[in-house]
């Protein structure tokens, strides 16, 4: 043993071992390494259990980059009690660490070029959490506009926290950084290759581009609003001035671009302020769960809709779409309208509101809406919003300006700043133009950074092709990138892209503000950013540090930077960088004669594209977190399908048999411009009838283990000419059935009365009336005297009129909680490990059904059916009233969930946790057990929340204040839906929130004395069109 | 019709009921003491380490405070076994070249740490924190027994579910006052239990909520 | 006119043809001690090792997997398993209700078929046993629900009907087995002097445990015999009983009801016999004892069917009823589902086989019919695998709240592990028939013996008849 110990430890061996391996081949080399005495020395060595082996702030990162490999093993050396297990203490302890106690820091999601805000949990040098940054506008907290209603989440010395709200993809983005599928090594014509390679050769290329001014050279990026990296750009583009670039994103607001150059003449970012909004009207925009600033607008949006007795006032939502959506299913009033017919209904309000447009006529029904919608919003000129979907075409956003114009919105709710783009460009245009040059052989040198451009690129464009012949025709083509995709793959050399959360960066937010991208481990395998690979370009060998930090010492003055910086890093925001409100001047004629171009009419079946509410534009197609997330609405996973409405499916006879275990549903067969295109469908309820909504992201090639060859391809029948919306396509029916897996079958409430739905009238009228009260022989039933609950008794309360059914909670509950993923076969058997769901219930005509939503986490019952009934006491109640699990209890007979009237008890039927990706070990949380096969586990109200929040406040000798205690759900909602606290503190805001009038507990009736309550669903209808 | 057995089989007969009974009896007793022996409990085995650390000098002899070491003990669930650089904060003056401190100064040249074998080690499922503990008055004797005297360490506690439950159930058995807690000679009253009570008493301890299975298991 | 029985109660036809004490002995005997037996025998019984052999491979899979290979899931968390658990211990019931009730109730008619009854139930709970054991999801460490005293100072949750299920089946199965063992001593005892090989001898001898007919052994016997018997007597009801716990103690529409105990107790008394009589009649045929099981007794046995049959159905009504008086929505809308849900050919499958079918049987020509008999027996026992099937599934799969209403269907290995249960029954039942007397003898010769009370034993006394002797001089 001891001699053993002695032993010199080759770790640069083994890391060369490991670099050189890959795939497959890669893991089967790690577990023969796993195995050898020498390597668990090393592990246990580099990775301990107790003690941490970080160095100083940068020396954990260089420390971690020795250990890339090594890390990948962490997970098994877990779990092997009672045998000989190592303390390993660090040489030199960092003074900010304090072993066992995560730390935080704030960085920077980057989506489409545009930031989250986020604040990083590690452990010990693993990244394990992502929280939103209160202090970043694209991630608003609770310590924003409504701390009045939310308390600020508190560190245990009473500061507070400043966590913010998150979307589901920030959630799940730190399971890619663990993803055992990205690309560990750059590739040459699809051979694994060294770097010095390829920096050779690139080398050689810039040399010869250098001779023609770079003529033949083309850089192609995603969105780029990246302030450094735009230096970079240009220092580039400077140096070879024949050189261009380009940027393509499937999914963006190129319309929204052209819509504003036609109204002001000049490319402008437009910000609302829903917020001070009393009246909004969506056409086809999905504002609340889309786009850069989703998550602050369904806060905002959200701060005026909290109705409380007393405080008994709301806005009313308006939406008009092709494809039921986020928004959509919150709106007081929705109306399904096919593309074409939404732009009509925009011609016939604009002309209603005074913008002098001829429109055309509508029918009667339509016609009574846009009076009425009309009527409302001149009621509340400068207190209004109407907001454009990227679907519709550029002449009704600029139509929109004047309509937002004309009712005096301008500069109230609807703010106008320069671009937040560093070049703002019609990215299809873009690409175009680009293969235009690559069909005409100007190009010689094609520098990828991001995206996946072979795969989603319009059909139209042949880009695939077109980079294949350019690669054949010894081009020099490279694509950098997390994965080695469709586009490395049709590239001479593939480079692995490093991770947002292993490299140095920045990045704006949807308002121009700025974040420092800060990484919080260093590359797992060896990797370069995008901006790396531009200095590499321009024959330096700077790190991502250096770039980023060079950029803003020359823009802040290096006077004081230190100190800046180090602000900015903390903050993570660099401040006064969002972008002013500007002035801007309606050119109307221009508005008008551009939407008198508009032919609002359409032959044959629409079509609508819309990105995957999961996987977005196929980007997270191979993160399982995101695969599994039932999606908004449908609950579909793990798959994509064309949206047919009832109507249209009956007219075609497509059948969507829910009655199994998965969904059977039809295959037709989409034929468009000579494209065909096979799909499963659903029968989506709200679908406008002869529409057809497409979902973008899926039938990926090359996305991974996970991601590949699930779903169709969308973008194969996407044409430049027609992003988002087609019409003339033909659907036939190919008689195959197709299975598909929903976590919910049913979808009406059968009479129950599950969740209380009343108007904004009936509850000024009378609050209670909206809730069914339990009767009093109902209040108590029991033999036994009430239970006296001492100290904190926590409480959770959901507000049902605040949920959007973002998925934010399910997925922030997943990463907080080590929840795995199960997959499709086991999902269509009904075994998804989500501890907390969200219900959605339709009600009313199937056409156009009203949507409700429910929010179900562990209702923690003071009188809980599970308790009794477990046979070994694995659950029981805590004296703060937790129902608590015993995991290593659990002997698994699954009594408990059979017992639980809510059923949200959730069981691990095989081993669902298994350590074949070792890598992804890394990620779990250390402090919440990891379950094994045959245990039942359930939400715990985050008990190791709670548990540091106690031990902390014992230590300072008080209790434990509200809001120390911040769930994951809760942290993680937008909308500030979910409050948890002391329901035994009568100040506590879930106190506050229990007291209300409308507050009752779900299946009340039972006597199960839920902890877990809501408040009823309060809409607000306008008279006209009730009952439309 | 001759005799199928022999008459002795009478006595065999009565006699395997006897054994038969015995081997039940002497079985379970067996069973139950070899699991709580330091056999299987290693508890008093020694733990053989790179360098044989000896608590017994450092702290008795030398006097060195269970802090200067276990830096985080108040501050973290984990005490922290100390960083190589606190070993040579005095290594580098004194016994600077005893061949036992090799494996040391190795580390602390070429920064790779040192692996010390785990004498308490708590199974994954279990989280405990050591800096409550030390808050409400529970000594590091307690449970880690005459560590003055140990030259190699070795576990003085049985680490069981019970053995920790004795105490959640009782404080009052085993806790200290605050300034006590690192005194390692400090010997209980003859009235620990009153001042156990007292003790609970004043420094807020919920007993009830002790014995709380998220307590301890999440 | 030696040996020879000239019947005074011909009321009493419970054994047919003309036999003697030695005649009865031998018949009996013989089955197990000679080497030729009806190829039927080794047919069925090669057929069941087959399904042992499937229960086996199975339960393997099932070990390493986990019970994720079955069909269960959420809502649906108890599948096959608890079915087929409640299934074979409902079986198990009527054995225990043969020997001890009617034992007690000196009910003579039930002396030829006890012996098989008590047999039919060790193994049945055998089965209902295995399944407690492999439903969990870690059954490595399902002796945590023993209160065994351990380390970590945790005991079984005693609240939970699980753990009740754990003791009443245990207890079940162990006193089963002595009052079965005991039963059996003196016929072993018989086999012993009758065998004529030196192993069957030395083996039989060891099992009757020096058994020698001696008025004191006789004496403790009686005494012991009727002990056990008063005392496994309180089990034929508290078994199923808590067995039906497991349901009533939950609030899930459906279980949530107090009739379950006797509703339980009266379906497992109705498949037991269901069972008695589908292993009697092909057996009773095989090997020719329709001598000793009468068609009387087949006629008795139906007439029990019927009346637990009726009681059972009676639940049904009751269950029904309660539903649409408690006004309860989520009971009325599990009626409608049982009724009209996906599920419904289950229910109305049951009704049949449970309800309807053996009504037939209040006609005494169908009581007669060997053949119909037969069919009816199986019949009621696939209505009452239907029935735990409904109660388990149709209850879990539409609960409270819709959006987590799911299906259940079995898998491969849900059929494999059952099947393999019913194969290792019938194993077991066919090597009992070979090597243990189906029929009690001794008893037999008693009942003979009572039925001609004043005829003097044949002179050609075995050891045995001397012992009945010893009773019968005055």
């Amino acid at each position: 043993m001891r001699d053993k110990q002695r032993q010199p430890l080759n770790l640069d061996e083994i890391r060369k071992r490991l670099e050189q391996a890959k795939g497959q081949h890669y893991w089967r080399g790690l577990e023969e390494l796993a195995d050898s005495e020498e390597f668990q020395q090393i592990l246990e060595k580099e990775f301990p259990r107790q003690s941490s082996p970080l160095g100083a702030f940068l020396h954990r990162r260089q420390f971690l980059k020795l250990m890339g490999a090594s890390l990948a093993l962490a997970g098994l050396t877990s779990c092997r009690p009672l045998s000989m297990r190592k303390v390993v203490p660090q040489v030199q302890q960092p003074e900010e660490m304090i072993p066992g106690r995560p730390l935080y820091f704030a960085s920077a999601f980057p989506i489409g070029g545009f930031a989250r805000g986020i604040l990083v949990e590690s452990h010990e040098g693993r990244p394990t959490k992502i929280e939103g940054n209160a202090r970043h506008p694209a991630s608003p907290g609770a310590m924003g506009v409504i701390s009045a209603q939310i308390p600020a989440p508190l560190n245990p010395d009473g500061t507070p926290k400043h966590l913010g709200a998150t979307d589901a993809f920030t959630q799940a983005s730190i399971l890619t950084l663990y993803d055992p599928d990205r690309s560990q090594s750059p590739m040459y014509q699809g051979q694994l290759s060294a770097w010095t390679d390829f920096t050779t050769a690139l080398a050689a290329e810039m040399g010869k581009q250098a001779a023609v001014r770079g003529a033949g050279l083309r850089i192609l990026t995603e969105n780029i609003t990246s302030p450094t990296l735009a230096g970079l750009i240009q220092e580039l583009l400077k140096k070879f001035p024949q050189a261009k670039w380009h940027q393509y994103e499937p999914v963006h607001a190129d319309n929204a671009l052209e819509g504003a150059k036609i109204a002001f003449g000049e490319p402008v970012n437009t910000i609302y302020r829903f917020d001070r909004a009393d009246v909004i009207l969506s056409l086809d925009a999905d504002f609340l769960y889309s786009g850069p600033a989703s998550v602050r607008y369904a806060h905002d949006y959200a701060t005026r809709r909290r109705v409380r007795a007393g405080a008994a006032d709301m806005n009313r939502l308006y939406v008009v779409e092709s494809t039921p959506s986020v928004t959509g299913s919150v709106a007081d009033h929705r109306l399904p309208l096919r593309p074409s017919q939404i732009q009509a209904f925009a011609l016939a309000l604009a002309r209603a509101l005074g913008v002098p447009v001829s429109a055309p006529q509508l029918p009667a029904e339509q016609h009574k809406w846009v009076n009425a919608i009309a009527r409302d919003l001149q009621a509340h000129r400068a207190r209004s919003v109407v907001v454009t979907g990227e679907s519709l075409p550029p002449a009704i956003h600029a139509l929109v300006h004047a309509i937002n114009h004309a009712l005096g919105n301008t500069g109230q709710t609807v703010v106008y700043t320069a671009p937040v783009e560093a070049q703002p460009v019609n990215h299809t245009e873009s690409l175009r133009e680009l293969v235009r040059d690559m069909a005409a052989g100007k190009v010689e040198t094609l520098i990828i950074l991001g995206g996946n451009p072979a795969y989603n690129a319009p059909a139209d464009l042949a880009f695939a092709s077109l980079l294949k012949d350019l690669t054949q025709r010894n081009g020099f083509t490279v694509h950098l990138s997390l994965y080695e995709d469709e586009t490395s793959a049709l590239c001479l050399w593939h480079i692995p892209e490093s991770h947002y959360l292993e490299a140095w960066g920045d990045v704006r937010a949807f308002d121009g503000t700025v974040s420092i991208i800060q990484p919080l481990i260093e590359p797992l395998y060896p990797s370069r950013s995008a901006g790396e690979m531009i200095d590499t370009m321009l024959g330096r060998q700077r790190t991502s540090y250096d770039l980023v930090q060079a950029y803003w010492s020359k823009r802040l003055g290096t006077a004081g930077f230190q100190k800046a910086w180090r602000k900015m890093l903390h903050d993570g925001v660099v401040p006064n960088t969002a972008l002013p409100p500007r002035s801007v001047t309606l050119r109307t004629e221009a508005v008008v004669s551009a939407a008198q171009k508009l032919k609002p009419t359409a032959q044959g079946m629409e079509v609508v594209f819309i990105p995957d509410p999961n996987v977005w534009d196929g980007r997270f197609a191979n993160n399982g977190w995101l695969q599994e997330l039932p999606k908004p609405l449908t609950h579909l996973t793990w798959d994509n399908a064309i949206l047919v409405s009832p109507s249209t499916a009956q007219k075609m006879g497509l059948q969507m048999d829910t009655g199994g275990l998965a969904n059977m549903v039809d295959v037709v067969e989409l034929r468009y411009r000579g494209e065909k295109l096979q799909a499963p469908i659903w029968i989506m309820p709200g679908q406008p009838d002869d529409c057809l909504t497409l979902v973008l992201g899926y039938g990926r090639t090359r996305a991974g283990k996970v991601g590949t060859g699930i779903g169709y391809n969308a973008y194969k029948v996407r044409f430049s000419d027609a992003l988002w919306t087609a019409s003339g396509a033909t659907l036939a029916k190919t008689g195959e059935r197709y299975p598909l897996a929903s976590t919910q079958q049913h979808h009406s409430m059968e009479g129950r009365e599950l969740i209380h739905v009343g108007t904004l009238e009936e509850f000024r009228k009378d609050p209670a009336h909206l809730v069914r009260k339990p009767s009093p022989e109902e209040e108590h039933l029991s033999l036994y005297p009430e239970y006296r609950w001492e100290g904190s008794a926590w409480a959770m309360v959901i507000d049902t009129s605040l949920c959007i059914g973002c998925n934010a909670c399910v997925t922030a509950c997943q990463a907080e909680n080590n929840i795995p993923i199960v997959g499709k076969e086991q999902v269509a058997r009904g075994r998804e490990m989500h501890w907390i769901r969200i219900d959605r219930y339709y009600e009313g005509r199937l056409d156009n059904p009203s949507t409700h939503l429910m929010p179900v986490p562990c209702m923690q019952c003071e009188n809980a059916p599970c308790e009794p009934v477990c046979p070994v006491g694995a659950t029981n109640h805590s004296e703060e009233g937790l129902n608590q699990m015993a995991y290593n209890r659990c002997v698994g007979t699954r009594y408990c969930s059979n017992n639980c009237p809510y059923k949200v008890r959730r069981f691990n039927f095989l081993k669902y946790n298994d350590p074949k990706e070792p890598v992804l070990q890394l990620l779990n949380n250390p402090d919440v057990t990891v379950r094994g096969r045959g245990v039942m586990e359930k939400c715990t109200y985050c008990v190791q929340r709670i548990n540091a929040a106690r031990i902390e406040a014992k230590k300072l000798g008080r209790e434990v204040q509200d809001g120390e205690v911040v769930t994951a759900c809760q942290a993680a909602c937008p909308t500030h839906a979910i409050v948890f606290g002391n329901m035994n503190d009568k100040e506590s805001v879930v106190s506050q929130w229990k007291r209300q009038p409308h507050h009752y507990g779900l299946l009340e009736e039972l006597n199960t004395r839920p902890r877990t309550t809501y408040l009823a669903k309060v809409r607000n209808p306008n008279p006209d069109l009730e009952g439309a | 019709m001759p005799q199928v057995f022999h008459r002795s089989s009478n006595t065999l007969a009565r006699l395997s009921i006897v054994t038969g009974a015995a081997l039940l009896v002497s079985s379970v007793l067996i069973g139950s003491n070899l699991s709580r022996s330091p056999y299987a409990t290693q508890v008093g085995v020694p733990v053989d380490q790179p360098v044989p650390f000896s608590h017994k000098h450092h702290v008795k002899e030398l006097g060195i405070d269970c802090r200067y070491c276990h830096s985080t003990v108040e501050k973290s669930a984990v005490a922290s076994v100390p960083p190589t650089h606190t070993c040579m904060s005095c290594h580098s003056q004194v016994w600077t070249n005893s061949p036992l401190l090799e494996p040391i100064r190795q580390s602390y040249l070429n920064g790779t740490p040192v692996q010390w074998n785990k004498v308490y080690d708590l199974p994954d499922f279990v989280y405990f924190n050591h800096s409550i503990h030390v808050q409400k008055g529970i000594g590091c004797t307690t449970c880690h027994g005459p560590i003055h005297e140990m030259n190699i360490t070795y576990k003085a506690q049985p680490l069981s579910m019970s053995w920790c439950l004795d105490c959640h159930r009782q404080p009052e058995k085993y806790i200290r006052p605050r300034e006590e807690v690192f005194n390692y000679n400090y010997q209980p009253p003859a009235n620990q239990m009153e001042l156990g009570k007292k003790l609970v008493q004043e420094y807020h301890i919920q007993k009830g909520q002790l014995t709380n299975c998220s307590i301890c298991h999440r | 006119m030696q040996g020879e029985i000239v019947r005074t109660e011909p009321a009493v036809e419970l054994i047919e043809g003309r036999h003697s004490y030695e005649s009865i002995t031998h018949k009996i005997s013989s089955v197990v001690l000679s080497y030729r037996h009806p190829k039927a025998w080794y047919v069925v019984t090669a057929i069941a090792a087959f399904f042992v052999f499937v229960l086996i491979t199975s339960v393997t899979w099932l070990l390493l997997r986990g019970v994720g290979i079955w069909g269960i899931n959420q809502p649906v968390g108890w599948g096959f398993d608890i079915i087929n658990f409640v299934w074979w211990i409902g079986i198990g019931h009527a054995g225990t209700l043969i020997s001890a009730i009617l034992l007690l109730l000196r009910q003579q008619w039930r002396t030829s078929i006890n012996r098989f009854a008590e047999a039919m139930t060790i193994f049945a709970v055998m089965c209902a046993g295995m399944f407690p054991l492999l439903h969990v999801g870690r059954p490595w460490v399902v002796y945590w629900l023993l209160p065994i005293p351990n380390w970590t100072g945790a005991w079984p949750q005693f609240r939970s009907p699980l753990i009740w299920d754990v003791f009443a089946v245990t207890t079940y199965l162990t006193v089963s087995l002595l009052f079965w063992f005991t039963g059996l001593i003196p016929d072993l005892a018989t086999l012993r002097d009758r065998a004529k090989n030196r192993l069957a001898q030395v083996i039989f001898g060891v099992l009757a445990m020096g058994w020698r007919n001696s008025a004191k052994h006789w004496h403790r016997f009686d005494s012991a015999y009727l002990l056990l018997a008063g005392l496994s007597t309180p089990l034929v009801v508290s078994v199923h009983s808590i067995v039906s716990l497991d349901f009533a103690v939950s609030l899930i529409p459906g279980w949530h009801t107090t009739i379950f105990p006797p509703y339980f107790v009266a379906g497992a008394i109705y498949s037991g016999f269901a069972m008695v009589l589908t292993l009697v009649i092909p057996i009773r045929a095989l090997y020719k004892m329709q001598d000793f099981l009468t068609m009387k007794h087949l006629d008795w046995m139906a007439k029990i069917m019927l009346a637990t049959g009726l009681i059972v159905f009676y639940g049904y009504i009751m269950e029904i009823f309660t539903a649409l008086y408690s006004a309860n929505q989520y009971e009325q809308y599990l009626i409608t589902n049982r009724f009209f849900g996906p599920y419904a050919p289950f229910f109305w499958a049951l009704l049949v086989c449970n309800g309807l079918i053996p009504q037939v049987l209040w006609s005494p020509k169908v009581r007669q019919n060997v053949l119909l008999l037969f069919l009816i027996s199986l019949i009621v026992n696939v209505g009452m695998w239907l029935e735990r099937f409904v109660i388990v599934v149709t209850s879990l799969h539409r609960d409270f709240l819709p959006s987590s209403w799911g299906m259940y269907v079995p898998t491969v290995w849900d059929w494999g592990v059952y099947l393999g249960t019913i194969g290792f029954f019938t194993f077991m039942m066919f090597l009992f028939v070979r090597f243990v007397p189906m029929i009690s003898i001794f008893e037999m010769r008693d009942l003979l013996h009572q039925t001609d009370r004043h005829h003097p034993a044949p002179a050609t006394g075995t050891a045995v008849t001397s012992a009945v002797s010893t009773e019968v001089t005055p």
